[in-house]
């Protein structure tokens, strides 16, 4: 029966599918539907100075929508946190990991971690952003996690800077209703040359903040689903 | 262009037939990792490279990452007893 669920379910992936890619081979003539996507994209770079269009719709035309996200995330941790912490650190019981596995995950955990930032930081050049960097982070962290013996948790640093990161974001938002715009996530800073990295005002500065919030709530949610007290893989202090 | 959209589309489709099939619990999580992975190469395809970065690292990485960490969680080492 729940394979029966299961294929049924596919058949209506396959559909969807190959519409959307009938709608790759046909394009439709919809020019009226997509009126304030041409006006953004025509007066984006004019208005907030970042090349990439897609940040400057997430951080300043919908940046009220990006702060009620990372509430959401910051919200989904805490339970996280919440359910599930106990343990402060974690041997394994069986040590059957290769010792290339582990040298090599331990390599790769800089180059990561650098990937992450440089997508952080290029988010209003190219695409990318702080959602995606904070991810790469997360991920990297757990690799080490993985594939490491022995390993001491505690979160009390993530937790600092993650709170340091969203107030800053906070904080960044309503400076704008300081300036003559008097709204919420005004660009009021200079917007600088266009194309290099220091410039389109705040959109970088939002941007690192999301990324360092992203980062540091995936690494310690994903490190205290590890090192809880709960299941069977880990041997508590 | 259109040959590899088709290719795609089939490869997803034979991986999410594939997870229904599969015993090993493991091995159907990281084949579901496929699904995410040939839609972020369909987004590129699409024009919409931001989403794409975004549905390759959460889809494909942290999806699987906290299905591995629920696996080994539950069943002691990777599961390797048969259902």
């Amino acid at each position: 029966m729940r394979k029966l669920i299961g294929l049924i379910l596919i058949f209506g992936f396959a559909f969807y599918m190959f519409t959307i890619v009938a709608a790759i081979v046909i394009p439709s003539d919809s020019s009226e539907k997509k009126s304030v996507g041409i006006d953004i994209l025509q007066n984006s770079v004019r208005q907030t100075g970042a090349a990439n269009a897609v940040t400057s719709i997430v951080v300043l035309y919908r940046g009220f929508d990006t702060l009620g996200e990372v509430t959401v995330l910051f919200l989904s941790a805490l339970g996280i946190a919440l359910l599930m912490k106990g343990g402060r650190s974690f041997k394994h019981k069986t040590e059957d990991e290769s010792f290339i596995l582990k040298t090599g995950s331990h390599l790769l955990f800089p180059f990561m971690f650098l990937f992450g930032i440089y997508i952080i930081a290029h988010g209003h050049l190219t695409p990318g952003g702080g959602f995606p960097g904070g991810v790469i982070i997360a991920t990297g962290f757990f690799i080490v996690l993985m594939t490491s013996d022995v390993f001491k948790f505690r979160d009390y640093f993530l937790t600092i800077i993650e709170g340091f990161a969203g107030l800053s974001f906070i904080v960044l938002g309503i400076v704008g209703l300081f300036t003559p715009e008097k709204s919420f996530l005004v660009n009021f800073m200079n917007k600088g040359v266009f194309n290099t990295v220091f410039s389109a005002g705040i959109i970088p500065l939002i941007y690192a903040a999301i990324g360092i919030k992203v980062s540091s709530e995936l690494s310690g949610a994903v490190g205290n689903l590890f090192v809880s007290k709960y299941g069977r893989r880990s041997e508590n202090e | 262009m259109i040959y590899m959209l088709f290719f795609l589309v089939i490869m997803m489709l034979a991986a999410g037939v594939g997870i229904i099939f599969i015993k090993n619990v493991l091995n159907a999580v990281i084949v579901s990792s496929v699904i995410s992975l040939g839609i972020s190469i369909i987004f590129v395809f699409l024009a919409a490279p931001d989403v794409a970065i975004t549905e390759a690292t959460i889809g494909s990485a942290l999806t699987t990452v906290i299905f591995i960490i629920a696996i080994s969680k539950t069943k002691g080492k990777y599961s390797e007893k048969k259902e």
